[in-house]
């Protein structure tokens, strides 16, 4: 199997304090990988430094074997929903267009052809009838979907989705669990940020264990054990109780 | 040169300087940027007076070139201020705007004292603005820069749009945000430059906010936002003159913006109070009506054949009314109902919507119950877009579920309600609605 995604001794530092430790790890191709780990444990640096927005201080990101500003068309994002103000005067279609800018380049406005891409990806959420709606007018659980049509809309080969599953409602959840198999399916490889060790083991096959450093990375059955998760959580105990749960949900099924 | 009087140059001088601010200003509202062009106008002060000081006279582009040099230093110590220490933007902006408009006031001091002889230079006009003299050489490169706003915005109208709304997502995308962010400023600096001599360093900000702001109020596409806010700019800019003849003409245009501002607040579609009230009023009457057709739905079903004919004193007794009488005479008004003294009867109209709205309410009802974390997300919707929400798969599930519990009210589907029909409560609806 070719590999997707690989991160070489990557190390990233806000204003001299580094948040990330010497990262080393690979992501092949087609598989759906949740990236787990405490508050704070730079799991949305780990995106950022992949897409390039936080300078690196030391180390390299590989997408399909090259740089990312090579590889840019081949990548998809969907940011956490939070980062952006949802009163911006923009249609839900508006924002969507938005996945098409990459590729139409300098000046080009979004045409027929890109219209068409919106409203396939809007049909692909669940989310065509609200095209003409202005996006304060959705729910959390909407917006979210708005945010992954947007990054449909860049047909990307490798996605990078940080928290889709916050604060959304079971449809969403259920509609973007859907969307994350039919991509696996079509052969495209998606990270998550993922805050629920309930659903770890049911989401995704692989997973990125982080706690500014790498904690471990592997398939779901061999990586997501009790032993790694104390590790990344350390002496967290709450968060371990919620973590023995899930051994247990997962061992009895 | 067209000879032109001073107040047609006037007037024409702030329409073009109010268009471009409402077009620069709209991103710089957006980019929550609103104090930036505060700050530039401050700050472009000592540059102004430097600049003064090394030429010798009052030259529009020489003192321009000073106060955008300044400007910039400006952006730039706030840029830094904001990386090197934990003060927060809104601070530094602070700081830097005071500490540069204190600098320019003491260098003005300096240049008016006798023997400078800048007394009669009237750098003054640029604290508050003196449109009245403005030269026919001012109106050229007011348009000068008016095209270019306008050219720029026309060519980067989608790059503008992606980093204003999400900067992350389109340097992922490879934009250089960075650099797209200061030309959005330098355009601000720019504009808010050529209308410090128009109306002043304290009402410029004004003229950069207040026409954007505007335009929010009254559109939710950012295409048509640019458009109005241009067009509020330009009308402030021209009543403003007219209005202010014998006042100082730049708060004069200021006070104008500020009224068209107050007016959108009270009167704009959707986000005005006015609009706001009257929606929520209609809302509250649109509920109570379909309570009432509903409630003689319902009554109706209970009986024998479905009876239409329902007593006065039951419907009274179904549910709590805040004014029975006069949302029955409503009804009757649109033809839903027929009545009399004792009873009230719903027509084949009345009868048709009323059980529309019976199966649509049960439907959301069952489908609340059924499933209920999901449809949490769905529960504020109006109950007449069911059939659009939900998939039609589940749609036929909770229809048969409703069905064998027989309480799915039959809705005539041939032919749909036509909303000509509706006008004229006179005339019968041409299919019988189903017993």
């Amino acid at each position: 199997m070719s590999i997707a995604f690989e991160i070489h001794d990557l190390t990233v530092a806000y204003q001299r304090r580094p948040v990330l430790w010497d990262v080393d790890l690979t992501v092949p191709e087609g598989s759906l990988v949740g990236i787990v780990g405490p508050n704070g444990a730079g799991k949305t640096t780990l995106i950022k430094a992949a897409l390039g927005l936080v300078p690196l201080a030391s180390g390299k990101v590989e997408i399909y074997g090259r740089s990312y500003s090579e590889q840019r068309n081949l990548v998809g994002y969907v940011p956490q929903r939070e980062s952006v103000d949802w009163d911006f005067p923009v249609t839900v279609r508006d924002v969507v267009l938005m996945g098409t800018y990459g590729r139409l380049g300098w000046f080009r406005r979004p045409g027929r052809a890109e219209r068409e891409i919106a409203a396939r990806c809007l049909e692909q959420v669940g989310m065509s009838a609200f095209a003409n709606r202005q996006i304060r007018q959705l729910s959390g659980g909407q917006q979210q979907r708005v945010f992954l049509a947007r990054a449909l809309a860049q047909d990307a080969e490798l996605y990078f989705l940080d928290e889709p599953f916050a604060g959304v409602d079971a449809a969403t959840e259920a509609a973007i669990f859907e969307l994350l198999q039919t991509l696996r399916s079509d052969g495209k490889t998606v990270l998550v940020v993922h805050h629920d060790l309930q659903t770890v083991s049911e989401y995704f096959d692989h997973v990125i264990l982080l706690n500014m450093r790498l904690i471990a990375c592997g398939p779901v059955e061999t990586t997501f054990t009790n032993e790694n998760l104390q590790k990344t959580y350390g002496g967290r105990l709450t968060i371990l109780d919620e973590a023995a749960e899930a051994m247990r949900q997962r061992d009895g099924a | 040169m067209i000879n032109l009087s001073l107040t047609d140059k006037v007037m024409i001088g702030t329409a073009l300087l109010g268009g471009m601010s409402g077009v620069v200003g709209s991103f710089a509202v957006l980019r929550g940027r609103s104090l930036v062009g505060d700050m530039l106008a401050h700050a472009a002060l000592p540059g102004i007076c430097l600049a003064f000081l090394v030429i010798g006279t009052k030259s529009l582009l020489g003192l321009s070139a000073g106060a955008l040099l300044s400007g910039l230093l400006a952006i730039v110590a706030v840029t830094s201020i904001v990386r090197w220490t934990r003060t927060k933007e809104d601070a530094a902006i602070g700081i830097v705007l005071s500490t540069f408009f204190g600098a320019g006031v003491v260098l003005l001091s300096l240049i008016q004292k006798p023997g400078v002889g800048g007394s009669k230079a009237g750098l003054d006009s640029y604290l508050f603005g003196e449109p009245g003299n403005m030269l026919t050489g001012d109106l050229v490169v007011l348009a000068v820069v008016g095209v270019a706003v306008l050219a720029t915005v026309g060519l980067l109208f989608k790059e503008f749009e992606l980093v204003c709304f999400d900067s992350d997502f389109a340097q992922s995308q490879g934009w250089p945000t960075l650099r797209l962010d200061l030309f959005m400023m330098a355009s601000l600096a720019v504009v808010t430059i050529v209308g410090l001599p128009i109306v002043g360093v304290i009402l410029m900000t004004a003229m950069i906010i207040l026409p954007a702001a505007t335009a929010r109020l009254w559109t939710n596409r950012l295409r048509y936002m640019l458009q109005l806010a241009a067009a509020f700019g330009l009308a402030a800019g021209l009543l403003g003159t007219w209005l202010g003849r014998d006042l100082p003409a730049g708060a004069a245009i200021v006070l104008t913006a500020a009224a068209f501002f107050v007016l959108s607040i009270l009167f704009a579609p959707q986000r005005g109070i006015v609009s706001r009230l009257m929606a929520e009023y209609r809302y509250r009457k649109r509920i109570e009506r379909e309570h009432l057709l509903r409630s003689l739905y319902e009554l109706g079903e209970g009986k024998a054949d479905h009876e239409s004919t329902i007593e006065l004193q039951a419907l009274r007794d179904y549910r709590y009314w805040r004014s029975l009488t006069k949302l029955l005479e409503q009804a009757a008004d649109e033809g839903e109902v027929n009545l009399t003294q004792q009873v009230v009867e719903l027509t084949p109209l009345g009868q048709r919507r009323a059980a529309r709205l019976t199966k649509a309410h049960r439907l959301w009802e069952l489908y609340m119950v059924q499933h209920v974390g999901i449809a949490s997300d769905h529960v504020d919707r109006d109950a007449d877009d069911v059939e659009h929400m939900l998939p039609e798969g589940l749609l036929i599930e909770l229809e048969q579920k409703l069905a064998s519990e027989g309480r799915l009210p039959e809705v005539a589907q041939e032919v749909p309600l036509s909303p000509h029909q509706l006008d004229s409560p006179s005339s019968e609806p041409p299919s019988e609605p189903s017993s």
